[in-house]
């Protein structure tokens, strides 16, 4: 509780280390307050979260990768004769 | 949670160990009807039904596999053993955890019994909680934006969301330590809860979230480069 003092203003240099936090709901409703006022307040951080949001955004779209399909054959031999000997 | 901080560390330390009692999570849940059905059918012999598993889980098993192991065919050889461990499980499958999450325990239980943990004991240094989100020096020493990121809007959004966006992205996450990765290939690549992320990797609350935050602050810092690169 030290860090985050009653009433002082987070710094940017903060702000960055709560993201996450933030973002998880992890931040109890006082310090959430406090994140968002000084969101409000800085074009810097409002950016930083964007950007942020933006990563979160292309990493839920990234392609699923190819199975390769040897290995893939393999594990279907694997499974034929799991189910051979059942 | 945390080994003890460095002098000039103390700040930040002192802010990571401030996390409040989440209730965003839901608990890892149970099997679903769906993964009840995909059991059952596997169970009967369904060579679909498996087919079907392996490709929805084999790529991210073997991104968290290759956080085990040092190279590909390693990786490839702890999967295929998890994919038998699956197989060999399933008839006790009880459904107390989702489908998805056995066999990641699967994966890391067999990984670690196989010893092919080589030198991952882990040390609580790599959990990468030493390292700031931003580079110190775009900061004054007051703590505010001495270089502040580019708002977006400077970008068309269909820059932001190309194909080149995506594939920075990924360059980024490849190149992050094995536990960032694992934790934010499930989370942000796969979309896994947080308390599922958890039971998978055998993560504290604290841990899988200080990876997490450690693994998206350099992406998004990757991603930043890419920003600027566009609007320039």
């Amino acid at each position: 509780m030290r860090f985050l003092r009653r009433g002082r203003d987070l710094a940017c240099r903060e702000m960055v280390e709560l993201v996450t936090d933030y973002l998880e709901g992890a931040l109890d409703a006082r310090d959430r307050e406090r994140f968002e006022r000084h969101l409000r307040g800085c074009e810097g951080c409002t950016a930083y979260l964007e950007q942020m949001r933006l990563t979160l955004r292309l990493a839920g779209r990234l392609e699923p990768e190819a199975i390769d399909p040897a290995f893939r054959d393999r594990l279907v031999e694997a499974f034929q004769g799991w189910a051979e000997g059942r | 949670m945390r080994n003890a901080p460095a002098a000039h560390e103390t700040e930040q330390c002192e802010m990571l160990t401030l996390v409040t009692p989440s209730d965003a999570d839901s608990a890892p849940g149970t099997a679903s009807p769906d993964d009840r059905r995909a059991v059952a059918a596997i169970l009967a012999g369904d060579e679909r039904a498996f087919e079907e598993l392996v490709d929805r889980y084999n790529p991210s098993l073997l991104r968290v596999a290759r956080g085990y192991v040092s190279n590909r065919t390693a990786a490839e050889e702890a999967v295929q053993d998890t994919w038998i461990g699956v197989l060999r499980g399933l008839p006790s499958f009880e459904g107390r955890s989702s489908l998805r999450t056995w066999i990641f325990r699967i994966l890391v239980n067999q990984a670690i019994t196989r010893g092919v943990r080589e030198s991952r004991s882990v040390p609580f240094s790599s959990l990468g909680d030493d390292e700031a989100a931003v580079d110190p020096e775009r900061f004054l020493p007051g703590g505010a934006w001495a270089t502040p990121p580019r708002p977006l809007e400077a970008v068309p959004e269909e820059v932001l969301l190309s194909a080149e966006a995506r594939a920075r992205v990924l360059e980024a996450i490849a190149e992050l330590p094995a536990q960032q990765r694992q934790v934010i290939t499930l989370r942000d690549v796969e979309g896994w809860s947080s308390a599922e992320v958890r039971e998978a990797l055998d993560l504290s609350e604290g841990n899988q979230r200080v990876l997490l935050h450690r693994a998206r602050s350099k992406v998004r810092a990757r991603l930043e480069d890419y920003v600027n690169e566009a609007a320039a």
